[in-house]
């Protein structure tokens, strides 16, 4: 019993990073109706970003962090107005192919930057276990839960609250409309892929001291895209709950499945079953088209 | 700039247009046929790789270019049909019926992800099919008794009429032969009804709908002779390749399959080959751009690879959609029309996002 909540937990804490990246994918989708292949790399980025300042250049670890966000921030808005810009009004397949393009690109430079060697993330709360009741639980794993609670509701209240979130809705479901209503198209597109490199930077950073630091991190990415179809595309809470189950359902497999490795294509299996079966996704964000 | 008269209906369907094609079709055929005793063994085995890429191309290019769904799963068809053929053959099946039975497999498999395809768009498919890909890979490598699990398995090399099929002539002159059919039979069937039918698809699933094309009928279509084509190019990369691994068959592959199409020109079957040349020779011109940075003191850039074929794909999508087909197109017609070519003639449509979504 107390191993199998502790398999529970372990689950949860990865479909939390699921879930993170699954939000990326999410935003940008939402408001650009976008779909970023490379989102599983950005958060590899982001994380080598976060070494660097944390490990290497030795600042605490808030500000390192701070600062990897604000950088990976940089380089989203920078990576859309390089290369998504010039395809605005292209078909989503165009839009689809570049972002797996991007995403072998940044692979490389992070190969030839930071090397192929695994590293390994140096965070405060390494290594300490909380025990209650017999259950050893360890930090790293309930900081990311805790983690992805708090920016799920930052993001809820955001698309809810502010300005800006509400434009970015205008903007995803209407971008004409949008643009004559006094909507800057182009900057909010600019500012949600600041938002999602920022978002799959932090899970990059939550990630890397459970698994390791290195340049197959954004593999990922494809999961994650398993967690938002699961949840349903287009829905934020959908993305969290796709990646819980998901990474609920790889722990349990991984450890309890026959024969060993079936873990790793659990997640695949859950989104086929799901396709066939419902496949608009839990939370159902689309209707068939009209004519 | 030549002026066809068309007087009969079969002139519009006729696979050439006038005369002036067939001299040129049947020039390049003879050069292909002659090129061989010109080439060093390294070169005839890379322009067979060339015809195997090319038959996966042709596969690939009715689903995503003429049939507008993405699969980023092609990789699993060239493996079932590769797998299934190698372990046919070593059961003992004669060369070609094997051949034939890997086919069919793939394309069976294609019938299954076609079924499931059916009420899939886009984004959603494009991503069952990597998880197919992915599942495929799995049983790949846990299925010992037809694979031979995480050690592969070796390719038995057969013979045709005494002559070894490892010899680099038969190979080259196989391949071509089947690079043609594919070529011919896909041009065949893209001027038949089921072609026309997978274009209008493309264009407008609704408008297809509506003038009586039956949607899912003509997805699991596309989906079956994609797999079979590919499966072909995997039962002949299995020749090729000697010892079949499940690393021979990954994403990258499936990623290589769409660079393939969008480099060469979507929607054409000129593209297929111009897009296999491509994605054969880019790693050979990489090797040389790798020694002249050595050279210039740069030693080991690794990755190089894939970011290339990222930053390519990528730049390729930006400027030219499509493809060195559609260049070419555009430099032919720059001469045809020569003082009075029109920049606007190509000019892209872009049309703005409204979304289907309620939330």
């Amino acid at each position: 019993m107390v191993e199998f909540i502790q398999v529970l937990i372990s689950g949860l804490s990865k479909g939390c990073v699921f879930g993170l990246v699954a939000l990326g994918f999410v935003l940008i989708y939402k408001a650009t109706e976008m779909l970023n292949f490379a989102q599983g790399e950005l958060m590899m980025m982001g994380a080598f970003v976060a070494f660097t300042f944390i490990n290497l250049a030795g600042l605490p670890f808030v500000v390192g962090f701070a600062i990897a966000l604000a950088a990976m921030f940089g380089f989203g808005m920078a990576l859309e107005r390089g290369a998504l810009r010039p395809m605005i009004g292209e078909p989503p397949f165009a839009v689809l192919m570049l972002t797996i393009g991007v995403g072998f690109a940044i692979r490389a430079i992070v190969v030839n930057v930071w090397g192929t060697n695994p590293h390994t993330l140096d965070v405060p709360y390494a290594g300490e276990v909380l025990k209650l009741r017999g259950l050893v639980l360890s930090y790293d794993r309930l900081v990311v839960i805790a983690a992805t609670a708090f920016v799920c509701v930052g993001l809820w209240a955001f698309f809810r609250r502010a300005r800006l979130g509400v434009a970015m809705q205008a903007a995803s479901q209407n971008q004409l409309a949008a643009y004559y209503c006094g909507v800057p198209v182009k900057r909010v597109t600019s500012l949600v892929w600041g938002i999602a490199a920022a978002i799959s930077t932090a899970a990059g950073v939550l990630l890397a001291p459970i698994s390791l630091l290195d340049q197959n991190m954004g593999f990922v990415g494809i999961k994650a895209f398993a967690a938002a179809i699961v949840g349903g595309f287009g829905s934020l809470p959908g993305a969290i709950v796709g990646g819980l189950i998901i990474g609920v359902g790889e722990e349990l497999v991984g450890r309890y499945g026959e024969p060993a490795g079936l873990g790793e294509v659990t997640a695949f299996i859950i989104l086929l079953a799901m396709l066939f079966a419902r496949p608009q996704g839990i939370f159902a964000s689309l209707q068939r088209k009209k004519v | 700039m030549r002026f066809v008269l068309t007087t009969r209906y079969e002139q519009d369907v006729n696979l050439f247009r006038h005369n002036g094609q067939r001299f040129w079709y049947a020039l390049l055929g003879l050069a292909t046929l002659a090129a061989p005793w010109l080439m060093t063994n390294f070169y005839i085995g890379e322009a067979a790789m060339v015809f195997i890429w090319g038959i996966a191309g042709v596969g690939v290019m009715l689903l995503v270019g003429y049939t507008g769904l993405v699969s980023l799963g092609h990789a699993a068809f060239l493996a079932i049909g590769a797998f299934g053929h190698a372990a046919l053959l070593r059961a003992g099946a004669p060369f070609l019926l094997s051949l034939a039975c890997g086919v069919l497999l793939a394309a069976a498999a294609g019938a299954l992800v076609g079924l499931s395809a059916r009420r899939m768009t886009g984004v959603y498919l494009a991503v069952a099919t990597l998880a197919f890909e992915r599942v495929v890979a799995f049983v790949v490598e846990h299925w010992q008794a037809a694979t031979g699990g995480m050690r592969g398995i070796h390719v038995t090399q057969p013979t045709v009429l005494q002559v070894p099929l490892t010899d680099r002539f038969v190979f080259y002159y196989f391949c071509f032969a089947l690079l043609a059919a594919s070529i011919w039979g896909a041009a065949n069937l893209l001027r038949s009804p089921t072609g026309r039918a997978f274009v209008a698809v493309r264009d407008s699933e609704i408008s297809a709908e509506s003038v009586g094309v039956h949607l899912t009928r003509t997805k699991i279509a596309a989906f079956a002779l994609s797999a079979g084509f590919t499966g072909l190019a995997g039962g002949l990369m299995a020749h090729a390749y000697g010892h079949l691994a499940p690393e021979s068959f990954t994403v990258q592959v499936s990623i290589q399959l769409l660079l393939l199409v969008v480099v060469g020109g979507l929607g054409s079957l000129h593209g297929v080959v111009f897009g296999a040349v491509f994605v054969v020779f880019l790693p050979q011109i990489l090797a040389l751009a790798r020694d002249g940075l050595a050279v210039a003191g740069v030693n080991r850039v690794p990755g190089l690879e894939l970011g290339a074929y990222g930053i390519i794909l990528a730049l390729f999508l930006i400027f030219e959609p499509r493809g060195i087909y559609g260049r070419w197109v555009k430099v032919r017609t720059w001469f045809n029309e020569f003082p009075l070519y029109r920049k606007a003639t190509y000019k892209r449509q872009r049309s703005y996002l409204r979304t289907e979504r309620v939330r």
